[in-house]
């Protein structure tokens, strides 16, 4: 069924911290892999070693400049897939009943064996959170790898989203944002998270964590008396050195 | 938006069909027998050549029966019913005015009010789309419902309909137009609001994800050249709207009412073209797309 179900009391997503990630794109290929080999129909690569490489992801990181007014520009690495939104307007869109978010945890997947490849989700989404997969011709997205968090064939580590798992700056955290006393929750509240186009009504599940500022650089370093010469017109043998070569033709004026 | 010639095909031929099943549901031309066959053949061929042209653009269209199932919240999945429902109860009321000469009044009225419901379902799987501000306004279904009335009448021959309500989707198109420029940049919905990093500074696109193209720019970041538009929008107006208005107000002639058609058609196909072309979806906003507007 497409209608939404009542408010869940578990939101499982995803908190992404715009200060750490490094845009190592590592999130990316962790993703592509493990969803090619494992939930639905394979990730496909169009032209994968020719002149124009297309190809389906379910994870990308953009980048962006952003110009404060009074101080130097900044990059900001931004990963973006699926908010697993509360209001999701994919999910109500859809004719044939294939795209559902899961009662239990507000996961939105796809029945890919229901879908009839219309793109219409895709459409609502405002995110750009779906592709279809040219191959395969069905709609693909974000999954939360629901076949890792709760599979208990894996170690208790791996029990998280590849892109989580993988991350080597630790930008990307998992867990329930419908627990107010989640890690994830109080990573929120303390860091100021925010929803992305909060205008579109979506009420995303995922949140991101700004910037941090940057530092200003006013005052000289607490370490600068140190740093500073100990003798600058130098004394003794020395000085008559100084004196003597500046004296020859070429010499210090 | 992408402009895939099966919607434009579609959304073009079946509004047709559809608006001249509405009047023919009315009685309007009151035909029977051999002329009702040659009405209801050409309302038939245009309405479901133009649903089979939308199954085109389905990645599995052997599975489209399943697009019934959900029109408790979906426009698409009522556009289906509706456009069925429609069908069958015009085949009945069609029947009876060939087969039996009988006009079966109830029937035409049921058939009439749910082919006019079909347009109105096609024209909401648009205006619904927070995501595309041009389409998300009144405008789009009261659009979609003009022209399928106003070229229904025109394929019908009832001058005294066509005039008006070619002349009234003329006017609301061009407004529809002027006002949808602005529409992307009224919704409120920027790169800054997109990345959330508005708070900081001026956010500009430094490096996209991905070298190549994708699903998500060859579908949904489409954009047309200003010159371009503007041209075609007045093509669109002239064969759409002026040309088949000039012609019905010509002394009748039945190659000049045909004419009519022809112009009207070419003019629908061109402003659908722009409707889906020039559609700004705020995912573009993500790749940099739209900055002039946004
Ligand atoms: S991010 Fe897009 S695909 Fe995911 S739930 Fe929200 S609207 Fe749907
Ligand atoms: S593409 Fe598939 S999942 Fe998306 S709206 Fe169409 S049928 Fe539903």
């Amino acid at each position: 069924m497409t209608a939404l179900p009542p408010p869940s009391a578990v939101r499982l997503g995803l908190v992404i911290d715009l200060d750490t990630c490094v845009g190592c794109q590592a999130c990316v290929i962790s993703c592509k892999g493990w969803n090619t080999e494992n939930y639905g129909a394979p990730l496909s690569d169009q032209d994968p070693y020719g002149a124009a490489p297309a190809g389906t992801f379910l994870n990308r990181v953009h980048s962006y400049e952003v110009q404060p007014p009074a101080a130097p520009a900044q990059i900001v690495h931004f990963p973006k897939s699926c908010l697993h939104c509360a209001d999701a307007p994919c999910v109500t869109v859809c004719p044939t009943g294939a795209s559902y978010k899961r009662a239990e945890d507000g996961i939105v997947l796809v029945n890919e064996d229901a879908c009839i490849g219309c793109g219409l989700c895709a459409w609502a989404c405002p995110y750009g959170a779906r592709e279809m997969d040219a191959a395969a011709q069905v709609m693909k997205k974000c999954t939360l790898c629901v076949d890792r968090i709760y599979n208990a064939h894996l170690p208790e580590e791996d029990r998280v989203p590849a892109c989580v798992r993988t991350c080597p700056s630790g930008a990307r955290h998992f867990g329930d944002l419908g627990d107010p006393d989640s890690a994830v929750s109080r990573l929120v509240e303390a860091r100021g998270g925010f929803d992305l186009m909060p205008e579109q009504a979506t009420r995303p599940t995922n949140k991101y964590l700004p910037p941090r500022l940057r530092d200003h650089v006013e005052a000289p370093s607490v370490l600068a008396p140190y740093l500073t010469p100990v003798a600058d017109t130098p004394k003794g043998f020395l000085g008559w050195l100084d004196r003597a070569l500046g004296a020859l033709p070429g010499g210090a004026e | 938006m992408h402009p895939a010639p099966s919607v434009i095909v579609f959304t073009t031929f079946s509004g047709l069909g559809f608006g001249l099943l509405f009047w023919l549901g009315l009685g309007w031309p009151g035909v029977t027998g051999l002329s009702a066959f040659a009405f209801f053949t050409i309302a038939y061929l245009l309405a479901v050549g133009g649903l089979l042209a939308s199954t085109f653009h389905l990645g599995h269209p052997e599975r489209a029966w399943r697009a019934f199932s959900q029109w408790r919240t979906s426009w698409l999945s009522r556009e289906g019913c509706a456009a069925v429902a429609a069908l069958l109860v015009m085949a009945a009321y069609g029947a009876g005015l060939v087969f039996a000469g009988q006009r079966i009044l109830w029937l035409g009225w049921l058939g009439a009010a749910l082919s006019i419901a079909t347009v109105f379902t096609t024209a909401m799987i648009y205006s619904q789309l927070r995501t595309v501000p041009r389409w998300r306004h009144w405008s789009t279904p009261a659009l979609f419902l003009t022209l399928s009335l106003g070229g229904g009448a025109l394929l019908a021959g009832q001058t005294r309909f066509a005039l008006p309500l070619l002349v009234l989707a003329g006017l609301l198109q061009a407004w529809a137009w002027h006002d949808g420029d602005s529409r992307l940049r009224r919704s409120g919905t920027t790169l800054a609001t997109a990345t959330g990093l508005g708070q900081i500074g001026a956010v500009r696109s430094f490096a996209p994800p991905h070298t190549g193209t994708n699903y998500l720019l060859r579908e949904m970041v489409h954009v047309v050249g200003r010159r371009h538009a503007r041209r075609l929008r007045v093509i669109a107006l002239v064969l759409g709207f002026a040309l088949p208005v000039v012609l019905l107000l010509l002394p009748f002639a039945h190659w000049l009412a045909a004419l009519a058609v022809l112009s009207h058609l070419a003019g629908v196909l061109a402003l659908r073209w722009l409707f889906f072309a020039e559609a700004e979806h705020v995912v573009g906003l993500y790749y940099g797309a739209h900055q002039g507007q946004a």
